[in-house]
């Protein structure tokens, strides 16, 4: 028996109860995973019915993130766990709250999208939506992972692509002011478009967070704030 | 080890359910080797300091080659699972283990640079200044101020009976056991609930002023309320004595002690603060018996 997953304690129901909420953050992240690739082709096709089911969608998240920290109050009171098994519940405790998050964002580009459609399309900015998307999409998809193979190297990856993403919003917004300035008319619209890449931002930044979560579970250190090259130490550490 | 990206909801459970991981080789290859303490054994000022103690009942070795520090006004919590020799060690620190005919203790325990296993060293002044607390309360079947007094008077720490009485009352308070007995000082120590016997126990350890206390498993016979208190007690009592407590109480130790050391098979396997013990321990060992895994 590997002592690394939950398993293996003397009360086999104390085991249980880790696999079962590990489960519910597993199925909350194929979820989210799934609003957020929603989200990002209703804004890319136009498409006001798939981004009204993502809006719909986002109060399963809601109720997902009650029950898992329910479930995580109840093993911290019943278990009063140590050591490994302390930092699983934190850190699905934590990473609850950025995948929470992360549906909050998938629910605003739908909006955004639901205006678009109404309105007629943005005259610019869907390159910008689609690269940084795909890049921020890529991210969550490994920051869950990690998650579940418990792997730092990866989460260490998803912490160094955040960066890169902030630099891509950055130019992006610079492009957008562009636009706005040669065609005033089209501001409403493209300030939609600004919206949902704030929103892709954050997203990329709560990967990092759990990404971060994932490598305290592991290493017992926590990362936050520390800079990518004291992480990478971290990581490295024996 | 799983590859490749995982898809659907179901096969990330599975994944989750038997990944192993790919950071913790650190302790799960020590998990057989636990001859060599993990952790910093010694301390800057120890109280006491103990080098190569091994412990034998008989022909059995019950401590195998344990060094530790005990810090000035600290207090360390020993745990590990029933026989792992938690208990034999505090008893060597007073030099209980006298008592068992069978039992032979080596190496060298100093008590402020002194060996307490020296041949000329008088034992009784000795157990003064390293008093013990047990597991269940045993009051005697004295008086409650006659429990408290019998110490002083037999060291002779008292020419008067007035300083007598102050050193009793001074006692009881600090034992947090003056309001509930003070009516009562002539009634017997018997009659009281077992958590209030146990701290007429403490309050009868500290009525000689000793510089340490060991206390072995001293809640494991009390209720809740009554464990509770004795906690409080030991964490006003860290302010003016050095502490050594075994508990099979995790909780416990997380909650009282700065430093903790895990013993297993009659091995001190690791020794830290007890925030790190308790949230990222460095052997295997120890991480499985404080989240209740097999050793």
């Amino acid at each position: 028996m590997n002592s690394d997953n939950s398993s293996g304690h003397i009360s086999q129901r104390f085991d249980d109860e880790l696999d079962a909420v590990k489960s519910q953050l597993t199925e909350m992240g194929g979820i989210v995973e799934k609003q957020v690739s929603d989200a990002i082709a209703s804004l890319l096709d136009a498409d006001a019915l798939l981004a009204e089911k993502v809006v719909k969608k986002d109060k399963s998240i809601n109720t997902l993130e009650v029950s898992i920290d329910e479930d995580c109050a109840l093993i911290l009171a019943r278990r009063q766990p140590a050591a490994r098994d302390l930092r699983l519940v934190l850190s699905i405790i934590k990473t609850t709250t950025d995948l929470e998050r992360i549906g909050d964002e998938a629910d605003k580009m739908a909006t955004q999208a639901i205006n678009l459609a109404e309105e007629g399309k943005a005259p610019h900015g869907y390159v910008e939506i689609r690269h940084i998307g795909q890049h921020v999409s890529k991210m969550l998809s490994q920051a869950l992972d990690c998650f579940v193979r418990q792997d730092v190297e990866l989460a260490l990856r998803v912490a160094q692509e955040d960066k890169a993403v902030d630099l891509e919003y950055g130019t992006a917004l610079r492009a957008m002011m562009t636009y706005m300035i040669e065609d005033p008319r089209s501001i409403t619209r493209v300030m939609s478009i600004m919206w949902s890449l704030r929103a892709l931002e954050r997203i990329g930044d709560h990967a990092r967070n759990i990404a971060e979560h994932v490598i305290y579970l592991v290493k017992g250190d926590d990362v936050r704030h520390l800079g990518l090259k004291k992480m990478a130490e971290k990581v490295h550490e024996t | 080890m799983p590859s490749g990206k995982i898809t659907s909801v179901t096969e990330q459970t599975n994944q989750l359910q038997t990944a192993p991981s790919t950071g913790e080789t650190k302790l799960a290859n020590r998990a057989n080797d636990y001859s060599q303490t993990v952790g910093n054994i010694r301390v800057d000022s120890p109280k006491m300091s103990m080098s190569n103690v091994d412990v034998f009942y008989g022909d059995k070795q019950a401590i195998f080659d344990v060094s530790l520090d005990i810090a000035k006004n600290e207090v360390i919590a020993m745990i590990g699972p029933s026989g792992c020799g938690k208990s034999t060690f505090l008893r060597c620190l007073n030099r209980m283990n006298d008592t068992i005919d069978i039992c032979r203790v080596s190496g060298k325990i100093l008590l402020e640079h002194e060996d307490i296993y020296d041949a000329k060293l008088d034992v009784v002044p000795l157990r003064a200044r390293v008093g013990i607390v047990f597991q269940k309360p045993n009051p005697f079947p004295k008086s409650i101020y006659d429990n408290v007094a019998y110490g002083p008077r037999i060291h002779g720490l008292a020419t008067s009976k007035v300083e007598l009485d102050e050193i009793v009352e001074t006692s009881l308070k600090r034992a947090g056991l003056w309001n509930e007995a003070k009516d009562r000082l002539d009634q017997p120590g018997t009659g009281l609930s077992g958590g209030q016997q146990q701290r007429l126990c403490i309050a009868r350890t500290i009525a000689v002023s000793p510089e340490v206390i060991l206390m072995d498993e001293p809640c494991s016979a009390l209720d809740p309320i009554a464990t509770a208190r004795i906690e409080e007690l030991i964490d006003e009592l860290r302010s003016n004595y050095t502490i050594a407590i075994v508990t099979h109480s995790m909780q416990q130790a997380a909650r009282v002690s700065n430093r903790t050391a895990y013993f297993h098979l009659g091995y001190l396997v690791e020794v830290g603060k007890t925030n790190d013990i308790f949230t990222n321990p460095n052997h295997k060992l120890t991480e499985d018996y404080i989240t209740g895994r097999f050793g």
